[in-house]
This record gives structure tokens, sequence and C-alpha cells, in this order.
């Protein structure tokens, strides 16, 4: 059809119960077939949930969701029973935060590598096993046959990351959800992860959803940004678009905020206030009361979306005067 | 430098301008913990070994290093959270234990945490948490103390001071907890990843207030971060530790245009490029940081140091200035000509 790896159209996604929740707001999003977007956002912006939408991992009791995803021509919303089973893990997998969390700490890396492979490729244990070692080879574990009799405890965090990669990957999907996978780890392990997922996508030529609040960690691996606030996309281009041309006011203040040219002393243009609290649902610019360019037609309806080229977007009414004001 | 506190009852300055605020000197900590299979052999967690520094009236010193290198340990032995095993803490020249009674030593330095929850008694309001301290310590004037304080943070006294902390944000829990630092009129405050829980968007805004606080209160920091790019926007000067050791101590523009230390040089280069067009590479460093437990013999970065040959091996090296009389200090076998280095004194590292 349309021949994207994802399509996300109007999604919705509402958390009831003791108070109502919009988490995602009429959020649009498309990725091609062996694409890396990385969502960035501030903590409550949604890039999380968006993920575990995906995946179909959000407790149906307590969450509203309306829209239309498609992943690889898949209806995602309609899936049940086996058929969900079988698209998690085999098209879509996901790599958590915490892998001392993500991984069962009474198996062995190896056993809980094969688990996956032989329930969703029904091959024989030796086979899963075999898979098993050659997916800890390729995430470049050292000793790959003495690690895979290890149980998660053994393993220090930038190993048992490398095995949750393997284990995410081992069944081939076309589509890895990455959330914060490196936020746990340290600078000189973290960089060492970064490149790993930049080297094995490109080797399996999957597409790659990459959630991080921290710009730097975009701009590593992905090629494409989104830029996530209050539940929706305010902006959305090329990893270099994004960065050197920011349109969106938001984006433009954290990008200052990450203090990467910073002058040591210098007052920084911080963006003031807090995000919203998303107990209704937005009718106007979630940012105009945080924004230092807002006017009263910010606060009055939602931003118009500006596409300034193909693919590229910026919900903001002022995305173009910009361009004429610098 | 002259140091006034606007508000009263501070501790007056006692070694004069030029005596350091605080002197640390081979600071050392281990920590036990049962090792072997039935869990009977005690062994040792070499959290801090060895550590000295000095930080001047007035300078904010940034301390870097990945985790488990020893830095927040470091800062709970300064302010006397955790007994030191061996070594020397001096605070404004006088000597705790000595001279020194830990209550008075904590008049003079405060902390702050990563956590803004967990370091919150959940079941007190914000104001009575900001005057708790200041009335056990028997200041004049406690409440009044706390809402002037919450006033300058930026939070209204009026809106915030009858709230508890689940009531407020992330950002401005870590206000109250500054609030509840300064309470004390403390001259010295560690601040232990103080603002890495927080949003960037509002760790910009803690980050003004705390240099706005620095220059009104006079106030001198101890800044632990694992954002370098945070530690060199705040800092005078910044000390790296790895494993327990501090590998480098510079003026920050001296440490950031030139690392003496290998491993200062590879935590420099892991940070991610900012730049799309020019990604990194390579991966300045191969595997995770070693166990502390039982930590490589000599310099305890040989056994990931690329420039590592048998005497780094062998041999401690030193924390030594680069030159004479520099203030650019690293411990490091190539920068000290008598190591026995084959490549000692050669500019390697460029």
């Amino acid at each position: 059809m349309t021949g994207n790896l994802v399509d996300i159209r109007n999604l919705n996604v509402r958390f009831t119960g003791a108070r109502t929740v919009h988490a995602i707001n009429d959020l649009t999003l498309t990725l091609k077939q062996g694409e890396t977007l990385a969502l960035l956002g501030e903590s409550g912006s949604g890039k999380s949930v968006t993920l575990k939408t995906l995946l179909r991992l959000l407790p149906p009791k307590r969450t509203q969701i309306d829209g239309e995803i498609e992943v690889n021509g898949v209806d995602v919303l309609t899936l049940s029973g086996k058929k969900l089973q079988a698209y998690r893990g085999e098209e879509v997998s996901m790599v958590f935060q915490e892998p001392g969390l993500a991984l069962d700490p009474v198996y062995t890396v190896g056993d809980q590598i094969a688990e996956s492979v032989m329930r969703h490729k029904g091959v024989r244990k030796e086979e899963a096993l075999s898979t098993a070692l050659d997916m800890l080879r390729r995430v470049r574990i050292p000793s790959p046959e003495r690690r895979l009799r290890n149980y998660p405890h053994e393993l220090s965090g930038g190993m048992l990351q490398r095995v949750m990669i393997a284990l995410a990957l081992a069944c081939r999907p076309r589509l890895l959800l990455a959330d914060e996978p490196t936020t746990a780890l340290d600078a000189t392990v973290q960089i060492q992860i970064l490149l790993l997922l930049r080297d094995l996508q490109r080797e399996f030529g999957m597409g790659v959803i990459f959630v991080t609040h921290d710009i730097g960690v975009a701009v590593e691996v992905s090629e494409r940004i989104a830029v996530m606030y209050a539940g929706q996309i305010v902006e959305e281009g090329t990893t270099r678009e994004v960065i050197k041309d920011p349109r969106h006011p938001y984006t433009r203040g954290l990008l200052a905020a990450n203090l990467h040219d910073a002058a040591r002393g210098a007052r920084l243009n911080a963006i003031p206030g807090a995000p919203p609290s998303l107990d209704t649902r937005p009718d106007a610019c979630s940012f105009a009361p945080r924004c230092p360019l807002a006017e009263p037609a910010c606060r009055a309806a939602l931003p118009p979306v500006h596409v300034p080229s193909d693919r590229r977007r910026v919900a903001c009414i002022h995305a173009n005067a910009f361009v004429a004001a610098e | 430098m002259s140091v006034t506190n606007p508000l009263p009852d501070g501790l007056a300055d006692k070694g004069g301008p030029a005596q350091p605020l605080l002197i640390v000197r081979n600071l050392q900590k281990y920590f036990p913990v049962r090792g072997g299979i039935l869990g009977g052999k005690k062994a040792l967690v070499q959290a801090v070994d060895g550590v000295s520094f000095e930080v001047k009236k007035g300078e904010t010193l940034g301390i870097v290093g990945e985790s488990g290198c020893g830095k927040s340990t470091t800062a709970r032995l300064l302010i006397g959270l955790i007994d030191k095993d061996k070594g020397e803490i001096i605070y404004d020249g006088q000597d705790l234990g000595g001279t020194l009674s830990l209550r008075d030593l904590r008049r003079g330095v405060q902390m702050v945490f990563q956590d803004s929850y967990a370091s919150l008694n959940p079941r007190l309001t914000i104001e009575e948490s900001i005057a708790f301290g200041a009335r056990i310590q028997g200041l004049s004037d406690p409440v009044g103390r706390a809402r002037r304080l919450m006033e300058r943070v930026g939070l209204a006294p009026d809106r915030f001071a009858q709230r508890y902390p689940h009531e407020v944000s992330g950002g401005q829990r870590q206000r109250i907890n500054i609030a509840r630092a300064l309470a004390m009129s403390p001259r010295l405050v560690v601040l232990d990843e103080a603002v890495s829980a927080l949003d960037k968007s509002v760790e910009a805004q803690v980050l003004n207030l705390l240099a706005d606080l620095r220059a009104e209160f006079g106030l001198t920091y101890i800044f632990i971060s694992h954002d370098l790019n945070v530690v060199r926007y705040i800092s005078d000067r910044i000390l790296v530790m790895y494993l327990g050791e501090v590998v480098e101590i510079a003026p920050v523009d001296q440490i950031w245009s030139s690392q003496a230390h290998p491993y200062t040089r590879s935590l420099f280069s892991a940070m991610p490029s900012m730049d799309p067009d020019n990604r990194t590479m390579e991966p300045p460093l191969a595997g995770d940081p070693p166990n502390p437990i039982n930590p490589p013999s000599g310099c305890r970065f040989h056994t990931r140091c690329r420039f590592a040959e048998t005497v780094c091996k062998a041999k401690v090296p030193t924390l030594r200035p680069l030159s004479v009389g520099s203030e650019h200090l690293a411990a490091c076998h190539l920068h000290d000509l008598g190591s026995g280095h084959s490549k000692a004194g050669k500019d390697v590292l460029a």
C-alpha cells in the first residue's frame, strides 16, 4: 500500500481510572523500511507510550486507544491471541532501559534467547542454542560460548544490554523498538552500545524507533528525529534538519538546554515552567504557556502544521517566521 | 575573596581567604561484602582509595567519573554520612574528629542528592522540611528563614509552604532540597547528581538558580555529575575519578582542551557528538569498568588503556603536576619521566 514499515495515523491514547490522562493526542508518524527514527522528548511527553502502543503492551482495561496503526501492512490494533504473540518478537521486538529487570534471573542468557527462537521459529533446542551463540557473537560479547551459560547477575550492565539486543534480534524482526536503551549505562559503555545498534541496523536492514531524552544520543543513532511534547509530535525531519535548523521553539529550547556549547558562567536560556498535566485533551498549542513567542492565536486553537518539505513538519504558527528572523 | 553570608547565623570565616575551605587527604573507604559461594569469605569493595584534593573558597569543583568510581562515596564521606576508614577531612583549617565536631561540620557543609523525592520526609510539609535543620541547630526564626528561602528558590511560600513533597514536580522538589541545604547557612554545598534526574528544560532552570545562589551567598560547590557538559558549564576545576582513585585534576579550560590521562581522554571522547555530519565512528574504550572489589594492580586503568606497558601493571602512578607549579595534575606514567614507560614525556595522546 503505502510502502511504509510503520504507519501511525491519528493515534489517541487515553489512560482512564482515578483520573484521565491524555497521553497521546492525534499522533501521526511513518517509518520506512530500514530507517532509524529517534523519538525525542522529556518525561511524560508520550514517547514510551507510543512504543508500548506499537507492541500492544498497555493494560487494555485502563487504556482507550483510537486511530490506526499498521506495521508492515498488519493492522496492529485488531490483533489478538496467537497472531498478537507471533507479531511480538517476530515482526517487532523491543529493547528496554533496564536489561537487569527485563531478563529473567533464574534462566541462563542462552536459554532465554533460545526459548524465543524455539517459540517463534519452531526449531529444536540445539539449533536454537546455536542461533543464540551466533547472536552473542554478533553483539560482540567476548567468549560467547562461556557467556551463553551465564545468568544475568553474572554480567555487567553493558553486557546485559548486549544480551537484551541479541534476544530482541534473534528472530530477525523487521522493526526494533528501543526505549532509552543506554540511559542506565556509563558514558564509555553507552557509546559502544549506540555504535553497535547502528552497525546491527545496517547489517539486518531493520527499521528502528529509538526513544531518548538525550539529543546527543539521537544524533549518534538516528537519521530522522521526531520531537514530542505533551503527547504530540511538534517537529519532525531528518536529524540534520532538526539539529541544524530547528523551527519549533521547544526544539530550540531543548538544544540550548543541552549545554553543548553554552559559554561557561553565562546565563542559560532556560525554558520556563513545566510541561502541562494532560488532564484534558489539548485544544490549543500545549507549549504556548512556556513559549517566548506565544501570541493569542497560539492559545486559541491547535497550531497549524507547516510542511516546509517532504517528511518535514513543524506544528507552530511561527515555523516560517523563524527563518526570516535569523 | 571576601565571603559574606547574607543569612544570619552563618559560620564565621576562620582560616582567612588563603585557607582552602576543604582539604581532603588520603581518604579511604572500603566496604566489606560477602564473597564466595557460601558467603563465608569477606571481600572488600575499594570504593575510595587514597583520594586527596582541595577546594578553595568560592570555587566550584566538579567531580566526574562512571558508576562505581567512588564519587558519591566521596561526597558521603565529606559530610560524615558514612565513616571514613582512613584519611583527613579539614574544613576551613579545622580537622574533622579533632577540633571540628560532626555537628559543626554540618553547619558548614550541606548536601543535595539526586533523588529529590527520597531525600524529603513525605510526612513533613515543605515549610517544615526546610525549617527542620535550622530548628535542630537552634538557629533563630526557622520558619521565617524557610519562607524567605522558598521565595528565593522560586517557590511562592503562600502557595507551596503547606504542600507535601508528593504534591509538587521533580524540579520543584529539587528547589526545596536546595532551600533546605541553604537553611543551615552553609559555606560548602555538595551537589551529588543534583540535576541528573531532571528533564533538560528544567535542569537549565535549576543550573541558573545554582549559579545565582552561589554569587549571592558566596557559596562554594562540589558538583558531582556524570554529564560532562553540565560539569564544564558550572565548574572552575574538574576532578576525574576512576575505580576509587583520582586520575586527573585541572582547571576546566585546560582539561577541556587537553586531557592528560588516557582515561579522561576516553571519557571525553565518549560524549555523543552533536554534529550529524560528524558522528562518532569508533568507541574510545571497549568493555565495562572493572569491578572495584578486586581492582587491577598498578594503574587501575591499565586493563583498558591502549598505552599500557609492564610498568603500568606493576607500579601505582602518583598524582603529580604536569610541569612544575602547574595546576593540572594527572596520575599516569606517561607524564612521569622517571616511570620507565617507553613513551613517558612524549605527546602520544594528541
